[in-house]
């Protein structure tokens, strides 16, 4: 066995930090998508992952199916999910505030996870990692073949997203959403579908990060409101409606939790993404790429 | 609602007193007297609660936190340190507002809910803190020892002693509150909940209020804390957890959230749900929880103390 250094020591928590971080990324942009079209704060977002996760491991260990075919019936299965909070959670409040919708999403979260906990019950459950254990030696650093999953399906969520709003018409149309509601179903945008879409796109993000760090870090029932809250710092620390900003906060909140837990106290590994939350909160609240500008026309 | 009658408020205290007598000639109810404290100190922190969601229209999800505070403070200062209780109280107290000022000053300054996010990353620190700090809170295993309450040589020791102690803080908690209500602070805060916009440019200082309004949820929070560990002379951290936070939600929800009888009714319905009538569902209660959230903000915005508007408004058609 080789001799660990601090270097591929360091290198190892630095991997894993951008692998976890990978996961609050795609939290983050989910968050965002949500947010960008309706203003909402999606406190269920965390458990789309859970959702996710668990779902596959119902398909793909439970019920046989292979990965390829348990993948996307997945992704699909939680996307229905998104689709129904909407029409039965968001779009029947009468008097729809801020508080009021957030509040909405704070009772589904605590719903989907007591649900969870019927269907699944409490253990963890694990999933087996898509291209096999055999961990790979990188400069020191033992690193698992999922992990290039998981980072993987980072890039391609984003290439894809970027795509999506950039080069079609429906996501231009959201993003028109985003910029003035208004304004864009008075050039005939039809806001309420704009809002189904954009909590369907974002269980479908969630769905996709659950089901790749389930072989890394198991799933259960409970795990969604600590990755909504982690990600959600991520967005912050990003700023609020960025995606690229919700890309590089996930990968730094990541890091400095595995720097943190693995050279301070791992007993406060929660503790470190959510003391920078409550830091950027205080002291750059329109965080890293930020648009000031968007944040004053926001009721957020 | 600026006007709050006093005639509901005598009929409550009146309710309050004979309750324990009442509860003692029928013998299913017996125990209501020692379920009626827990829910009398929940009342305390729905009452700041309710304040600062109906009135300042902010969240906290944190609130978990300053109540742990109170408890704990509590709980160290007296069984390891041998302090008076009382003094306890008021160190929880003091220390809940230092601590909810920090917090709150930046993210209430800030427009829009930042406060919720705040308050909820806070309270989960606070929570790890408490599993963590194992040599002064006694880790995830908690704290026992704690002493019951005495003045002047009367021990609280009984139930009834203890829910007419607990009622009788509520009771001043709540008449304070109204007080506010009913002053230009309360004024303040509704031009606040109603338009900011507005509020400011009639020249209310629109974030010292909700910071001022958020301190004092913090210090009821803390002061039901103190009377909660004092109470069952053993805490443990899984008590102050996030859930926790959002029980207290689903009560202010449930009440509702534009009258301060809200916190009152809510807190009461939901402690009586969980100490008693939701055993049955075990683990899944959560749902259950959820799903009243979810009801209430849909269907009943203003809570069941907005039912009576609702009835009346059938009967003018």
């Amino acid at each position: 066995m080789e001799k660990i250094t601090l270097a591929s020591q360091l290198l190892q928590y630095l991997i894993t930090g951008l692998t976890v971080g990978s996961v609050y990324a795609m939290v983050a942009v989910g968050f965002n998508i949500i947010y960008n079209v309706t203003e909402i704060i999606n406190f269920a977002q965390g458990e789309f992952v859970m959702l996710g996760g668990l779902t596959m491991v119902s398909l793909h260990v439970a019920m046989g199916l292979p990965i390829i075919l348990a993948f996307p019936v997945t992704i699909v299965l939680v996307t229905v999910i998104g689709i129904l909070i909407d029409r039965f959670a968001i779009c029947p409040i009468r008097r729809p505030s801020v508080l009021t919708l957030i509040i909405a999403t704070i009772a589904v979260s605590i719903i989907i996870k007591g649900t969870a906990s019927f269907i699944w019950g409490k253990n963890p459950f694990d999933l087996p990692a898509f291209s096999g254990r055999n961990p790979i030696n990188i400069l020191g650093a033992v690193v698992q073949p999922q992990y290039f999953w998981v980072i993987g399906f980072l890039v391609i969520t984003a290439i894809a997203l970027s795509i999506f709003f950039d080069r079609t018409i429906i996501g231009k149309a959201m993003r028109a959403c985003a910029d003035n509601a208004n304004a864009a179903s008075l050039v005939g945008i039809n806001v309420k579908k704009m809002i189904l879409l954009s909590f369907a796109l974002s269980a479908a993000i969630g769905a996709v990060a659950g089901i790749a760090i389930t072989p890394i870090s198991l799933m259960e029932y409970d795990r969604g409101a600590m990755l909504a809250v982690k990600g959600f710092g991520a967005v912050i620390l990003g700023g609020l409606g960025s995606f690229p900003g919700a890309i590089l906060g996930g990968l730094i909140i990541g890091s400095i939790e595995s720097f943190g837990a693995g050279l301070v106290h791992s007993g406060y590994k929660d503790a470190f993404a959510l003391i920078v939350l409550l830091v950027i909160l205080f002291f750059k609240p329109s965080g890293l790429l930020g648009n000031i500008e968007i944040s004053r026309i926001k009721r957020f | 609602m600026l006007r709050i009658a006093k005639l509901p408020i005598a009929v409550f205290a009146l309710f309050i007193i004979i309750f324990p007598w009442i509860a003692h000639q029928i013998p299913t109810i017996e125990h209501y007297p020692d379920i009626m404290v827990f829910a009398g100190i929940y009342c305390l922190i729905t009452i700041g609660l309710s304040l600062l969601m109906g009135y300042a229209g902010q969240i906290s999800l944190g609130q978990a936190a300053f109540f742990g505070i109170g408890a704990y403070i509590s709980g160290i200062l007296t069984a390891n340190y041998g302090m008076n209780a009382w003094a306890c109280m008021v160190i929880g107290m003091a220390v809940a507002a230092a601590v909810a000022a920090l917090v709150g000053t930046p993210s209430l300054k800030l427009k829009g809910h930042y406060l919720a996010m705040a308050t909820l990353a806070f309270g989960i620190i606070i929570f790890i803190i408490f599993n963590e700090e194992i040599e002064w809170t006694g880790g995830p295993d908690g704290m026992s020892g704690i002493p019951g309450l005495s003045l002047l040589g009367f021990e609280f020791d009984s139930v009834e002693s203890y829910y007419y102690l607990v009622w009788g803080f509520v009771l001043v908690a709540f008449i304070f509150t109204v007080n506010v209500i009913q002053s230009g602070t309360g004024r303040a805060l509704r031009a606040i909940h109603a338009s900011e916009p507005a509020a400011s440019a009639m020249g209310v200082d629109v974030s010292k209020f909700k910071i001022i309004i958020f301190v004092y949820s913090a210090v009821l929070g803390s002061l039901a804390g103190s009377l909660y560990a004092h109470y069952l002379n053993f805490i443990n951290p899984s008590t102050f957890d996030l859930f926790f936070s959002i029980k207290l939600l689903i009560m202010i929800a449930l009440g509702g959230m534009h009258n301060i009888w809200g916190a009152i009714i809510g807190a009461c319905l939901i402690t009586f749900l969980s100490y008693e009538w939701l055993h049955y569902f075990e683990e899944f209660e959560v749902i259950v929880y959820g799903a009243i959230l979810l009801f209430v903000t849909v269907l009943l915005p203003d809570g069941l103390a907005g039912v009576p508007g609702i009835v009346k408004g059938w009967f003018r058609r």
